[in-house]
Formats: structure tokens, sequence, C-alpha cells
């Protein structure tokens, strides 16, 4: 990617956020914009894994959870701002996911994907188990970031939804920019050399084990700080923000978008998360329509949506 | 010791239930090289399809022999409509296919039974066996014995007849097996369709115990799915080795240390497993091809 494709790119999401409000008919439209945003950034996340470096993780989720009970229990039992419990959060998601994926990356494919998977099952558990200290399946509330009051004793007068949209929007921005460049660094083409064929890779001298791991850290601080923001956005967590189904979503939102390109994932986060609002109305068939997407989008459209249409409009059809 | 005994019975029998489900991944991936999500979602449907079939007034074996049968056409199914139009995509693309073809059943037998939990009454009777000090229920031995007598049997059909071989064969190498005239696109229908009927059959055997509902097919697929990971994917005898070992190890774990956490044990040996031996008890070394 350019250096000016690059920028388009951050231009049009930036756009795209900026104006989106101006069509809002009312304020629950920010609460559900804050929610794709926060959903595409861990999904950001796992394009530098599964896009860039060509490995799945089928707990993902299990970082969510680590940031967003960071940011839940470091302010109540550590005295800290929930502004630095996110990055407390963040910080131990990144020395696990370091810890834990020496061993977890020498498996490839599906022994990679079971591992991964105990891994979310374990943090998931824990969460759900230690009711003492997390609420157990209750979950249990995040104290508020204190930000917007701050902002208001400014004079600047935000609704909670307003608000989350914009801070939300820019950690987006910020996520999607650093992902931009990673793709052109040497460590970004690096990793993405590991995508086509590790041995080939090795043999032009890239250190394999550690580009892997290096993506596996990315992601799951990505995946940390989303769910952050996602306990401090509701004001309230539950374990499920760590549960099996969030992983599976957050990877189906990486693939359904296209998972080689940061706007596709984003794109892929906005549908998956739109598509349950809609279909509320449905409730009965909410699940069944879910899975069929999946499935079918899998199947029609393997480049994922955003690059398949890019592809038709560009007149190159495979 | 008797203590002991009693909680190897209970693991027995939910191992012998994860050793059905990591049998029907085995089938598939062997045919397909899928592993196949929607494996819990077989159990569950065995399950949920004899119950209602049961109170609709159908003799109990022949409400068990219409939920295997049925199960197996969703499976073919599954294969013809999501499987196969998909040939050759990446690993990511065929797990996000299965388990979103597991979300369609989950939610179709929701739309079609109900969101309750259900029961038929066990084969033969509740009352307890007694065993060195230890209880078993009748309906653990049918379990076992059944997860047995499904591994026994298919492995005659992959030893002894044409048609398992063809499977085999199918499994080594597609395209050496299409050159000898195999009809690997057959092999890989009859695939789904006994994986089904095994994981159907699965669901008949344990329903009495555990109960069934719309939604119990997720954990027994990642629990299958870990078995199977265990033994060595895509090696029957370590689908059946990988079920028990790991229902032992959740009962044992349930027993002495935490009930909470037995699940979390379980995986954790499995990952130290998969440490020491990446490719599984069973399994078979290979080298990558470049």
């Amino acid at each position: 990617m350019t250096g000016r494709k690059k920028w388009i790119s951050l231009g049009v999401l930036a756009l795209l956020i900026a104006l989106l409000p101006l069509f809002f008919p009312s304020g629950y439209y920010y609460r559900v914009g804050a929610l794709i945003f926060v959903n595409a950034l861990s999904v950001v996340g796992l394009v530098i894994l599964i896009g860039y470096a060509g490995q799945i993780s089928l707990g993902h989720a299990g970082f969510a959870g680590i940031g967003a009970y960071a940011c839940a229990l470091a302010p109540e039992h550590l005295g800290l701002h929930p502004a630095l419990a996110l990055v407390l959060g963040a910080v131990i998601s990144g020395v696990m996911a370091a810890l834990i994926g020496k061993p977890i990356l020498r498996l490839k494919g599906y022994y990679l994907a079971v591992a991964t998977l105990g891994f979310g099952i374990l943090v998931s558990m824990v969460l759900t188990n230690e009711r003492a200290l997390t609420g157990g399946p209750d979950g249990m509330n995040v104290a508020d970031l204190g930000l917007r009051d701050l902002l208001r004793d400014m004079g600047w007068r935000l609704s909670g939804g307003e608000f989350w949209y914009m801070v939300c929007g820019v950690v987006l921005l910020v996520g999607a920019w650093l992902a931009l460049n990673l793709f052109d660094s040497p460590s970004g083409r690096a990793m993405r050399a590991l995508h086509g064929s590790e041995v080939a890779a090795a043999t032009v001298g890239v250190d394999v084990p550690r580009q892997k791991l290096r993506a596996f850290v990315i992601s799951a601080v990505y995946a940390s700080v989303a769910g952050s923001l996602l306990a401090l956005q509701n004001g309230y967590i539950t374990p499920d923000v760590a549960g099996f189904m969030h992983s599976v979503e957050m990877v189906t939102m990486a693939v359904l978008g296209g998972v080689g390109s940061v706007l596709g994932a984003i794109f892929g986060a906005a549908i998956l998360t739109l598509l349950p609002q809609v279909l509320t109305v449905f409730a009965e068939y909410e699940q069944l329509v879910l899975g069929l997407v999946m499935v079918l989008v899998m199947i029609f459209l393997p480049q994922g949506l955003l690059p398949s249409i890019a592809r038709r409009l560009k007149g190159r059809d495979e | 010791m008797d203590a002991l005994l009693q909680f190897l019975f209970s693991g027995l029998t939910v191992g012998a239930v994860y050793a059905l489900v990591a049998l029907g991944f085995t089938i598939i991936y062997n045919a397909s090289e899928v592993v196949n999500f929607a494996q819990g979602e077989f159990v569950m449907l065995g399950g949920m399809i004899t119950v209602f079939a049961f109170e609709a007034g159908l003799p109990l074996p022949l409400a068990a022999l219409l939920a295997i049968l049925v199960t197996s056409a969703i499976g073919v199914a599954l294969n013809k409509l999501a499987i196969e139009p998909a040939r050759g995509a990446p690993v990511v693309s065929l797990i996000i296919i299965t388990i979103g073809a597991s979300i369609v059943i989950r939610g179709a037998t929701q739309l079609v039974f109900d969101k309750q939990l259900h029961r038929f009454p066990s084969f033969s009777g509740d009352d307890p066996i007694r065993v060195l000090g230890a209880t078993i229920l009748p309906q653990s031995l049918w379990v076992i014995g059944g997860a047995l007598a499904v591994f026994v049997g298919l492995w005659i059909f992959f030893t002894r007849t044409l048609t398992g071989k063809a499977v085999l064969a199918t499994a080594n190498n597609r395209v050496a097996a299409q050159l000898v005239g195999i009809n690997t696109g057959w092999v890989m229908t009859l695939s789904f369709g006994l994986s089904a009927a095994i994981g159907a059959f699965a669901g008949v055997l344990v329903t009495p115990i555990t109960l069934v509902g719309y939604d119990v097919g997720v954990a027994l697929a990642l629990k299958g799915f870990a078995a199977a990971m265990l033994g060595g994917m895509g090696n029957p005898k370590g689908a059946l080795v990988g079920g028990l070992l790991l229902g032992c190890f959740e009962a044992l774990t349930a027993g002495y240390l935490s009930s909470q956490y037995k699940e979390a044990v379980a995986f954790i040996v499995i990952l130290a497993v998969l440490f020491v031996m990446p490719q599984g008890l069973f399994g078979r070394k290979s080298t990558e091809r470049v």
C-alpha cells in the first residue's frame, strides 16, 4: 500500500466517522456507532494476526475480557484511574500474549485453533468462577471515566452516546493508522511474508517465531483496549465479553469484511454489529440469519465483502 | 478408592460421549480435511428429534432410529450446501462456515422445537448398579458400550470393507484416489452422513443422563474438538483415547480439585500435551511440503 493510499483510507474513515452523526435520527444511533468502533478496533487487531501473519486465534475474546475487567477491577481495588486501568489491561494482555504465544504459536492450523480456544475458555472461566472478585456470571459495575464531567466543566456538554461515539471513533482512527503503518514497515512486510509460506519467509531471513509472536502480542493489545472501551462505555461488564462466541464473532467480522484489509475489517465489524440490531425485529430468526450470512459470505465472497465489491467495481472479476 | 472408582465411572461416561463426537470429527476430517464445528449440533439433534418423536407417540427405538436418519440427512445437506461449494477455502473460512452452519442448525431447532431442556426415559431403568463400592447407572453402560461398539464398527468398516478403504484412500491422497477410480465426492457425502449418524447416536444414548436442549451442542463440539486434537487429528484410535482421557481428567478434577475448574484443567492438560507432542498422542509426524 503506498503512502497516498494509506492517507486516503484514513481520510475516508475519518470523514465517515465525522459525518455519519448528521444522519442520526436519535441518540440511540450514537451508541450503535460507538459499539461498531469498539468491535472494529479488536477486528483491526485480528487483521494483523490473521490477515498479515496468517495465524488464527479462536480465543481473542480472552484478551478483550482482560481489558474489560482491568477497567472494572483496577479502579476499585488498586485505586487506579480508569484510563490508567485501560493501559494496565493492555500491558497485562500484551505480556500474557507474549508468554503463552511463545509455545502456542509453534502449532499450526487447527492445532493453533484449539490452543487459542483453550486460552479463551480459561479466561472466561476465571471471570465466571471468581465470584468474589468479578461478581461471577452476573458481572460487575465499571467506574466512570470522568472525562465527560471534565469536558462539561470546560463548557462542552455531551450526551453519553455522543461522548463515547467520539472517543471510540478517535481510538479506532489511531488503531487503524498504526495498523496501516505496520503494513508497510519492515516488520509488517516480514509478517506478511509468513502468510505466503513460512519456509520461504525463513529462507529469506525472516525470524518466523519472532514475527508471529509480535503479531499475536499486537493483536492482543488491540483486543484488550477494545474490551476496556466496551466496559467503560457500558459501565457494566459480564464474562460474556471473554466468551467463545465473542471470539468467533471477532474472527467472523475480520473475515467477512476482508481479512487482508484494515478498512474491510472495519466494514465487516459494522455489518455484523448492525445485523443483530436490525434483526431484533425478527428476534426468532436472528440466529438463523446470522449463521446464514456467515456461511453464504464465506462461500460466495471468499475474499470478504469489501475486497470482492472493490474488485467488481474495478471490473476485474476473477 | 471407592471415590476414585466413582469419579472414573462418571469420567468414562462423559468421556465416551466426547469420544463419539471426536470420532465424528475424525471421519469428516479424514475425508475432507475439514474440522466440522457443527458436530456438536448432530448430538443435540439426535437427542431433540428423539424426544419429540417419542412424545408424539413413537416407541423409543423407532424415535431414535428416525432421529439418526434425519440427522444424517442434515449432515449430507451440510456437505452439499456448505462444504462442497467452498472447496479449497482456507482453514479460517472453513472454521467460520461450519460454525455458521452450527448457528443455523441451532436457530432452526429453536424455531421447530423449543428452548426447553428435555429428556426421555433410560433404556434399562434408573437403578444404579453397585460395583466395588461405587455405583454406575445402567444408562452409563449403554453410553460406554455404544462408544466402543461404534469404534469397533468403524475399525471393521475401514479395514475390512472396500468402501471403508476408499475413504482411507481419499484421506491419504485425494488425487491419487480419484485416479484409481474412487468417487471422492461420494466419499465425502458418505463421511458427513456417517459422522452425523454417529453424533445423533451419541445424543440418543446420553440424553437420559445429561438432558438435551437446543444449545447443548457448542460445549460438546469444543470438547470433542479438544479430544480429537489430544488424540491426534484424523486418528480414530486417538479420538477414542482422547475422548475417554478428557472425560476422566474432568471427572477427577471435579472430584479432587474443583468442580468449577474441571474444564480448565482438561484444557491445560491438552495444551501441555500439544506442547510436548504438537501432533497429539497418536498423530503422524508430517513434514510440510513446499
